[in-house]
């Protein structure tokens, strides 16, 4: 027997919600995705009216869903924000040049105006180089640096009060679970956080309205809605660690589908005891960004690669920042150990 | 060169004493001679007593043992601190609960007294009084076990060390009970037992069953330490143990209460407060010490034993750790390190959400057929779990999952 839709009860149910439970028609499953990012939306208070605000897209489906979302919701609801799309070129040949065609089309079909900030501008590097001289192990961790900022300054340049990316939940729950994993407090304690601190001057406040919206709801709309979105896995990214918990997490989901929500509410209410040390918010003194230390990981990372020692960045080096600010060279024995491992 | 490399390996010293060739190997690198791994297991033991100075001279202890290897390997360390021999002596007054669980797996009646007369001889060669508990006692317990008893009055710092001065002047020696006859275990009724494989067959999952088990469990625990006059209950959860439990919390939403659930003591109960002094052992660790000095344990299989990885969210999680372990070997110490970092957050700041569950919904719980006494005793995390588990099983259909799922709600 064919199941009817639980909340309209006319018309054959299309899905079964794995949050819920509830089996929904297309209609109402549409209506009920976007209420509920509307939801999370307002009681976050995560919008201004008259505010301009970026969407991080890259054409995958998570930014795909969220830009029509976004843009649905802006008319629905008045919001009364000018939207704009936002992609960063990482420079990734075979990967991101065809993702950007997709963003391209959205950009048709939205009406959004869209801004394409690249690594080689920004950095003078494009990630096709960069894994030319790392290799392909720790490569994710130049990529992840250069984007967060590469995000910043296209914000900036574009002068949006906002940036919105489409982390889902999905994502949140696995970062949770990686900083437990990786024992990581200070992250775990921020990772959950819906947007980013405001209080900061030059940085562009970050939020994740699709932030309690799963995965698999996320493709599920995209697919009934037809969005035209790009789904290829990033060439250079084998990423083993994150996988593990991220097997996990579909583990769970499958043993219990609203683990998810449990894994993120987990995180949201895990309080930490006083004293337990957390990184201080200054700038770098070379390139004015948010750091916790002298020089940002930007430009420990850029500087590793323009002196041919990769490793600079990756791990912790902070004994060496007074010698980056100084220009001073290192000694033959850093350099060794900074050198990229032969193959 | 290399013959002498393959020498050297061989022949590995112990790195305490450097002179006894090394018995085991803990962590890459740290190998041990017998006895200086002994010194060094006993004095755990000591030191995580004697650093968070939680038990007082003279406090009756009530030890948890359910008869695996992190529990007895407990056991046998109080057994040698309260030694005449032993230096740094503890000086706690203990006992001993074992919660026979048979009914919740189908076990036999046999097979029940099988493993409780096998048990009891442990406990007898110890000479400390001890109870042992079918699990069908819970269904009698008074509702007040839930009831958070107000905790006698908060000590000051300097409290302890009067004490333990105070303690040493009187020689407490004397305050030891003489070893009694033990009491036999009063076979549950079959209707008892009955009632329970009811009660845990309701729940439809083997994540709340285990949940719930958990809970029935340390009710009954709590319960015979306050009847019993036991202040302090000590639980055999090792490292790997909690890491596993605390992974656990996180995905069931019990991110809130993990400090209680998984730190070294838990005061929720006010008046009996939680000890876990296993919690610097790895599962590797106790596991050569029982082989090395041969502590007996027994093999009880519980509702997970031999279920695939996907049974329950515990069994799940239990394997994922143990296989991540075996690739990366920080990775119990480094789960269990955020512990340390986390801590409760009261519940009176919890009890803003409003009443909980238990209240609200243990009227509508008529699939539950036992006496509804029994449904007040579970605790409100278990009220919310069942409940959770019946509003699937029912489609009942709540408003968002959110509000039903298990975790939200006080202690």
């Amino acid at each position: 027997m064919p199941v009817q839709c639980s909340s309209c009860s006319e018309k054959r149910a299309v899905l079964k919600r794995p949050k819920t439970g509830h089996s929904l028609c297309k209609e109402c499953f549409f209506w009920t995705f976007e209420e509920e990012i509307h939801q999370t939306i307002v009681s976050a208070k995560l919008f201004k009216p008259g505010e301009s605000v970026g969407i991080a897209a890259s054409g995958g489906k998570d930014s795909t869903v969220l830009a029509h979302v976004m843009k649905v919701l802006n008319e629905r609801y008045n919001y009364g924000l000018e939207l704009m799309l936002l992609s960063v070129d990482e420079g990734i040949t075979g990967y991101r040049d065809d993702s950007l065609e997709t963003v391209k089309r959205n950009q048709q079909q939205y009406e959004l105006p869209l801004k394409i900030v690249s690594y080689e501008e920004l950095y003078g590097w494009t990630m096709d180089a960069i894994v030319k001289q790392v290799g392909l192990k720790n490569n994710c961790t130049f990529c992840g640096v250069f984007r967060r900022q590469a995000l910043d300054r296209g914000a900036i340049m574009l002068k949006v009060g906002k940036i919105c990316t489409g982390h889902n939940a999905d994502d949140v729950a696995e970062t949770v679970l990686m900083n437990v994993l990786r024992g990581d407090i200070a992250r775990l304690r921020r990772c959950t956080a819906i947007s980013t601190d405001s209080e900061n001057e030059g940085v562009v406040p970050r939020c994740k309205p699709l932030k309690y919206a799963y995965e698999k709801e996320i493709v599920l709309y995209a697919y009934f809605k037809k969005l035209d979105y790009f789904s290829t896995e990033c060439i250079y990214s084998p990423n083993a660690y994150r996988g593990y918990a991220r097997t996990y997490l579909k583990d769970l989901e499958s043993v219990r589908p609203s683990s998810i929500m449990d894994v993120i509410h987990s995180g949201e209410n895990l309080s930490v005891r006083e004293g337990v040390k957390m990184p201080v918010q200054g700038t770098c003194s070379r390139c004015g960004y948010i750091s916790s230390q002298k020089l940002c990981k930007a430009c420990v990372l850029l500087e590793g690669l323009n002196r041919g020692l990769p490793k600079l960045g990756i791990g912790k080096h902070h004994r060496f920042h007074d010698k980056i600010l100084s220009q001073q060279p290192l000694t033959e024995e850093e350099e060794r150990k900074l050198k990229a491992v032969d193959f | 060169m290399a013959a002498l490399l393959l020498f050297i390996s061989v022949s590995k010293k112990c790195v305490k004493c450097k002179e006894a060739p090394a018995a085991l190997v803990i962590r890459a690198g740290d190998a041990y001679c017998r006895l200086c791994f002994k010194d060094f297991f006993v004095h755990k033991f000591k030191a995580v007593l004697g650093k968070n100075r939680i038990i007082f001279p003279g406090e009756k202890v009530l030890l948890a043992v359910s008869g695996g290897p992190s529990s007895c390997s407990m056991l046998r360390q109080v057994q040698e601190g309260l030694s005449q021999k032993a230096n740094k002596k503890l000086r706690f007054v203990p006992g001993i609960a074992y919660i026979d669980e048979g009914a919740a797996i189908g076990q036999s009646v046999e097979e029940r007294q099988r493993t409780v007369a096998e048990l009891q001889a442990v406990f007898q060669a110890t000479g400390f009084p001890f109870y042992i508990l079918p699990l069908e006692q819970v269904l009698d317990l008074p509702a007040s076990v839930v009831a958070t008893n107000p905790s006698p009055s908060e000590q000051p710092a300097s409290a302890y060390k009067a004490a333990v001065g105070h303690f040493v002047e009187t020689d407490g020696s004397n305050n030891f009970p003489t070893p009694q006859e033990p009491k036999k275990m009063l076979l549950p009724h079959v209707q008892e037992s009955h009632t329970l494989q009811q009660l845990l067959g309701s729940v439809k999952t083997l994540t709340a069953r285990e949940e719930l088990l958990n809970t029935l469990r340390q009710h009954l625990l709590v319960h015979t330490a306050r009847t019993e006059g036991y202040s302090k209950l000590m639980l055999g959860d090792s490292c790997t143990r909690l890491a596993v439990k605390l992974l656990t919390s996180i995905s069931l939403g019990r991110g809130a209460q993990l400090a209680q659930d998984t730190g070294f003591s838990d005061s929720r109960y006010g008046d009996i407060i939680l000890v876990r002094p296993m919690r610097d052992y790895s599962a590797k660790e106790i596991a050569y010490y029982n082989h090395l000095f041969t502590v007996p344990s027994v093999v009880i299989p519980s509702v997970d034993t031999k279920t695939v990885d996907k049974a329950s969210i515990q069994r799940l999680t239990e394997s994922f750790v143990t296989k991540l372990q075996a690739d990366f070997p920080s990775t119990v110490s480094t789960i269990y390190r955020l512990q340390l970092h986390t801590c409760f957050m009261h519940i009176s700041t919890l009890n803003i959400l409003g009443t909980c569950v238990l209240q609200v919904f243990s009227a509508s719980c008529p699939s539950l057929t036992v006496k509804p006494s029994t449904c007040v005793t579970q605790d409100q995390r278990e009220a919310a779990e069942c409940m959770y588990e019946m509003v699937r099983s029912r489609a009942l259909r709540p408003m968002s999952a959110v509000s039903v799922q298990p975790g939200y709600c006080c202690g």
